[in-house]
């Protein structure tokens, strides 16, 4: 696609229905999968003003757990076990492993620190969000690891499924609901749950809340773990879409999810996954109708108007601040 | 009257009332109340000998390598000082600080370069430069002004990561209404052939002249910024570090504070871009990434985010020791030094670090002569010393293959998976060893030891010029942030929350 796009650059094609609701659904995808990563920040910074820098980095290593899995499964073109199987294990093992990441990130960066000037921990998320980075490129090399998820089934999971000029391909209604599926749980184990009730008691006032008895130190971890799955999930459907991985596909992912998270309101659910559907459905556009060389150069202008006109994102409130 | 109690003063919070005895422990401690009772001239009489020390430099040596280290150590002090203001003095988490390096260089670049045929003189690019980059500046921190810093952190984060953006796409720039695009930036083989520094008739080409440029603008951007710490606006930059509110009630123009403090570093990080662009002759996108970033801030954080003259030890110590990493002979010594270093500040009394120490050789002869009577290939691999020639390696290296387990035609052969999960295992270790105590930690200390040997020599001297030196950047800003959060020569503050 070149570079030039803007008013003078649209063709007939790019004007059709089909081709605005191949990008709807593209954005769509991407967006479940910018919204899974988001709700991991905004609950991380719910409860302790944390943003949290590792967390696209804790993607990238569920993404990287999902291609394992795929490998020693027989790899994507022949393999050992049916493929709904081999799907449910890859997000198994791809969420429980991000999620213990997150876990010990927390236990060993971030614990000592809670106590330490607000510039201290984040810091320390820049400090481990580049190590894990960096060790990524050494322990899995710099070459791209392939997903090959094309060779599923010979390909028909690409097939696209259509109703009218509406079209969707099995693998991204797989994501989507998928993506549905797991915020739907979450939101189940926040509102209805014991350890929901305590994570929301926590995130609006921890002092208060250990007063209650409430195990902050558990309930801390218990978020971070849960935050983390959600991006492995993330992660190796981030390979199942783009089927490869590098050690630097965190970073970007994040940077956007972060955005999105922002955009929504950080610290409330409800916005990060709205915030993530915006961002991703922006994104799309951006890349089919204007230009794909600059897409974040526009995700960007979005993320600094919404934060001039409101400042706490679509669905934050505004904090009162109390001495 | 009763006699008052020891300890702290009823009110005051333990931590701050100790606050004073803290700064006195420790060597450092003691070195700094030494040199705060100095009198002024002898201050001023010592740093005037440093400076000269160190402008002797090209006289002593003529080899131009130490000249190059020397112009890019001097460019990343100077990027530390800038990047000093917003979060040493003002406390602003600004992330997109690489981007106005990147911005001076660029700048540099188009205005005196062959690209557009403009051969602008220094005095007629750097005012304009500078000016342009401190109003980015304030247009980069406008939406984050009314927002707690952590807003700041991701705008910031992600305007760098836009410059890097438009810095590698940017040889075809839309415009509107005009058929075909534009080349502005190089993209990705960025802007060559920029001329070198030419004002009022001088013209700097050799490392030399850089050096001794690169060591006046450290020493007129220092002596500028200590007396702007010393100045209202800095009094009020730490004000507004060290509790913002109270300084926004204290009626302080707190978002003219935050403008300013980044702009003021915007300033000081493009005139770094335009020495850079000019010793380089060229400016290339990949040298204002977020690696760099995280380098600038390895620096000021281990010298001490706020001190001046930390964050110029701190950028020199980094990049030297960086550029110690580049050949692996000398790598290889630095871990054993470090590692020695540690243990004799840390583990008291010397009897303890005796046994660990022979522990430690035991641990590796012992664990050498089992792999050896079991699997006699498993200890024939070879040390490298210098990438290509995997046989030698000297005494230390003799050592070093009777000491350590290396299986023979492995990684000369890149097969890492074991050496891989020896990597995994360490930093496993070491997490452990944080939260082992009593005997239990020195137990795991020894095999902690001597796999970070074992990872060293296999997996870590060889990529001493990529993913190495960036992962040991990432663990000094965990662990400096965990163990010293105020750096070598920082002062520790308090927060009141």
């Amino acid at each position: 696609m070149g570079g030039i796009h803007l008013l003078a650059g649209f063709d007939s094609f790019t004007l059709t229905w089909p081709y605005f609701f191949d990008q709807l659904v593209a954005g769509l995808t991407l967006g479940s999968l910018y919204a899974l990563l988001a709700l991991g920040y905004s609950m991380v910074y719910g409860i302790l003003k944390l943003l949290n820098f590792a967390h696209g980095e804790v993607f990238m290593i569920g993404s990287y757990i999902g291609y394992f899995v795929l490998t020693a499964l027989g790899g994507a073109a022949s393999p050992d076990v049916p493929i709904v199987v081999l799907l449910l294990l890859m997000f198994a093992a791809g969420m429980l492993g991000s999620g213990l990441l997150g876990v010990a990130i927390e236990r060993f960066a971030y614990r000592p620190l809670r106590s330490a000037p607000r510039i201290a921990p984040l810091i320390s998320a820049l400090g481990v969000s580049f190590f894990l980075q960096q060790l990524a490129t050494l322990l899995f090399g710099s070459i791209p690891k392939q997903y090959n998820t094309f060779g599923l089934h010979n390909g028909s999971l690409f097939n696209r499924i259509t109703l009218g000029n509406f079209q969707i391909q099995y693998m991204q209604l797989i994501v989507v609901v998928s993506a549905v599926v797991l915020m739907l749980a979450l939101t189940q184990l926040v509102a209805r749950t014991k350890v929901g009730r305590a994570m929301r008691a926590t995130s609006f006032d921890l002092e208060a809340a250990s007063m209650m008895g409430i195990d902050i130190d558990r309930v801390i971890m218990f978020t971070f773990f849960v935050g983390s799955a959600l991006a492995g999930a993330g992660g190796v459907m981030n390979g199942l879409i783009f089927q490869n991985v590098n050690a630097y596909v965190g970073f970007n992912a994040g940077l956007k999810a972060f955005t999105a998270a922002v955009v929504g309101g950080i610290g409330s659910i409800k916005g990060a996954m709205f915030g993530g559907l915006t961002i991703g459905v922006a994104q799309a556009f951006a890349t089919g109708y204007l230009s794909s060389a600059y897409q974040d150069v526009i995700v960007f202008a979005l993320l600094v108007v919404i934060l001039l006109m409101r400042p706490t994102g679509l669905f934050g409130t505004p904090a009162l601040q109390k001495v | 009257m009763e006699a008052e109690a020891p300890g702290p003063q009823i009110g005051a919070d333990e931590w701050v009332a100790r606050s004073g005895e803290r700064r006195q422990a420790g060597a450092l401690g003691r070195a700094r109340l030494w040199a705060e009772r100095l009198p002024r001239p002898v201050l001023v009489a010592g740093a005037a000998a440093v400076v000269a020390l160190v402008a002797l430099v090209p006289v002593m040596t003529t080899d131009d390598y130490v000249l190059r280290v020397g112009v890019v150590s001097l460019i990343f002090a100077l990027l530390a000082l800038g990047l000093n203001v917003s979060v040493g003095f003002a406390g602003l988490l600004d992330l997109g600080y690489v981007a106005f390096y990147g911005f001076g260089a660029y700048g540099y670049a188009m205005l005196s370069s062959s690209k557009f045929g403009v051969h602008w003189a220094l005095w007629e690019s750097l005012p304009v430069i500078l000016a342009t980059s401190v109003l980015v500046g304030f247009l980069l921190a406008l939406p984050s002004r009314r927002l707690v810093g952590d807003y700041l952190a991701i705008v910031t984060l992600f305007f760098g990561q836009i410059f890097y953006t438009i810095a590698v796409q940017g040889y075809r720039v839309p415009l509107i209404k005009i058929h075909g695009s534009h080349d502005i930036t190089g993209g990705p083989n960025g802007i060559a052939d920029v001329d070198d520094f030419h004002f009022f008739g001088v013209h700097l080409t050799t490392n030399k002249a850089y050096y001794w440029f690169s060591l006046a603008a450290v020493v007129l951007v220092f002596a500028a910024l200590h007396f702007l710490n010393h100045s209202r606006t800095g009094r009020a930059w730490r004000a507004h570090r060290d509790d913002p509110l109270a300084t926004q009630l204290m009626g302080m123009p707190v978002n003219w504070l935050k403008l300013l403090a980044i702009a003021v570093g915007a300033s000081v990080g493009a005139l770094a871009g335009t020495i850079n662009a000019a010793s380089l002759h060229g400016s290339f996108p990949d040298d204002y990434n977020t690696p760099v970033l995280i380098t600038i801030y390895a620096m000021v954080i281990l010298g001490g985010a706020g001190s001046l003259l930390g964050v110029v030890v701190g950028a020199l110590t980094v990049n030297v020791l960086l550029e110690v990493l580049r050949t692996p002979d000398h790598a290889r010594w630095i871990l054993y030094i470090a590692i020695l270093l540690a243990l004799v500040a840390k583990v008291r009394p010397w009897r303890r670090l005796a046994a660990v120490l022979v522990a430690t050789v035991a641990f590796g002869i012992a664990l050498h002569a089992i792999v050896a009577a079991a699997w006699p290939r498993g200890v024939h691999g070879l040390v490298s010393i210098s990438g290509t020639d995997f046989s030698k390696g000297g005494w230390l290296g003799w050592g070093l293959r009777h000491w350590l387990v290396l299986p023979g035609r492995t990684y000369e052969q890149g097969q890492y998976t074991w050496f891989n999960v020896a990597l995994v295992a360490l930093i496993g270790l070491v997490l452990a060893l944080t939260m082992l105590r009593g005997w239990a930690r020195w137990v795991v200390l020894v095999p902690t030891l001597w796999l970070a040997a074992l990872v060293w020599e296999t997996r870590l001297v060889e990529e001493g010029t990529g993913p190495t030196r960036f992962l040991l950047l990432g663990a000094i800003l965990v662990v400096l942030m965990a163990a010293r959060p105020q750096g070598l020569l920082g002062t520790q503050r308090v927060e009141i929350l």
